[in-house]
């Protein structure tokens, strides 16, 4: 099991160090029945990502829109195009979670700080991307 | 029903209470408990295989040292008979028949014990894949709770701070924003590097002597004042 204390601690870390080159992160930990982390990767404030962890995975998940904010007469094709979408779309995939449309990515717990850093940054990019993508389905 | 399935007909139904669980934890604990035992089982078999193992290659050692006994006092009798001892060759029979039907005993027990072999592999092929298929509905379940509660969780964050998750909306908004931001700080860098150039150019032209420095034109304005009042 992750500790996301020190995941948290990892990650801004990490991001620091990669000031130059890489993406920047703010984290947040959301007290609550299970700890989820709230990662804001720099330039993507719009789009926080929420990492929770289970016994054997880490779930990172960006939640794009509400169910009410789609066109009636879209849906239809909107779920199409995102199950279209999920192959190609690196490392992400789009879901539902109650009202919301997501995009997530699970990662193995035993996963290094690098490919959760990885994940975090491709999941950012594909949520704005989505969201983007998505736009025509929407009000 | 599977296990995906219920999560998926509770998930439909949606007539769920916020926060309460998909797939209650009285039944999550018996699978847990399923779960044990069926590992438990897995392991006594291992143990019973084991075991069984052994005692069929005991058999065979046995079968095969009663085979070269049978052999062996097959050649005494015969020996016996030449000598014409036929007392002898007699009780050597009997050894002989003595042996043999322990060698049948040994000969029905390997094969018993190959047979549970046998059954025992093909039980602990089978508990296994169970075991693998119920771990991974386990984790199924296990998911949609923690995804359930931590959804809680952002809900409860987002109400106790008084803010919200943006609506597609306000975040491509703030997409569009952030990108003419983007695209502005790029123009205002071109435009300054092309006055820095320009700049650049008045200077070289004035040090060509092709055009006039403003120094230059106020001399000459002065030179020409003094040449009037010369007049």
């Amino acid at each position: 099991m992750v500790d996301l204390g020190n995941l948290a601690e990892q990650l801004t870390a990490y991001g620091a160090k990669a000031e130059d080159d890489g993406f920047l992160f703010e984290v947040n930990t959301i007290p609550g029945d299970v700890d989820v982390l709230q990662v804001v990767v720099e330039d993507r404030d719009e789009l926080p990502i929420f990492v929770s962890a289970s016994e054997s995975q880490l779930l990172c998940i960006a939640y794009l829109f509400r169910e009410n904010e789609v066109r009636e007469d879209a849906i239809a094709d909107m779920h199409r195009a995102m199950l279209a979408s999920n192959v190609p779309m690196p490392l992400s995939s789009f879901a539902v979670i109650d009202d919301q449309y997501v995009v997530f990515g699970a990662l193995s717990v035993n996963s290094g700080i690098e490919d959760i850093v990885h994940e975090l940054e491709t999941l950012a990019s594909n949520a704005a991307d989505a969201i983007e993508a998505m736009q025509s389905f929407l009000k | 029903m599977s296990i995906l399935e219920k999560i998926f007909t509770a998930i439909r139904g949606g007539a769920r209470e916020i926060g309460e669980a998909i797939v209650d934890n009285n039944s999550v604990r018996i699978f847990e408990q399923e779960i044990r035992d069926a590992e438990d089982k897995l392991n006594q078999a291992k143990g019973d295989l084991t075991e069984v193992m052994a005692k069929e290659m005991q058999a065979a050692r046995r079968i095969e040292s009663l085979k070269a006994e049978v052999e062996r006092h097959e050649g005494f009798a015969a020996q016996a008979l030449e000598k014409g001892n036929e007392n002898l060759a007699m009780e050597i029979a009997e050894k002989i028949v003595e042996l043999q039907s322990e060698l049948d005993e040994q000969e029905r027990a390997r094969k018993s014990f190959a047979a549970h072999v046998e059954r025992l592999k093909g039980m602990i092929k089978k508990t296994g894949k169970t075991l693998t298929d119920m771990k991974r509905q386990l984790v199924m379940v296990k998911t949609t709770e923690s995804v359930q509660r931590a959804t809680t969780a952002i809900n409860n964050n987002y109400a106790s701070s008084g803010s919200r998750l943006l609506s597609a909306k306000e975040s491509l908004d703030r997409i569009r924003q952030r990108q003419q931001d983007l695209d502005d700080r790029l123009a205002a860098g071109e435009l300054l590097k092309g006055e820095l150039e320009g700049e650049n150019l008045q200077a070289k032209l004035e040090a060509a002597g092709i055009v006039s420095n403003s120094n230059k034109q106020a001399q000459d304005v002065l030179a020409r004042l003094r040449a009037k009042k010369a007049d």
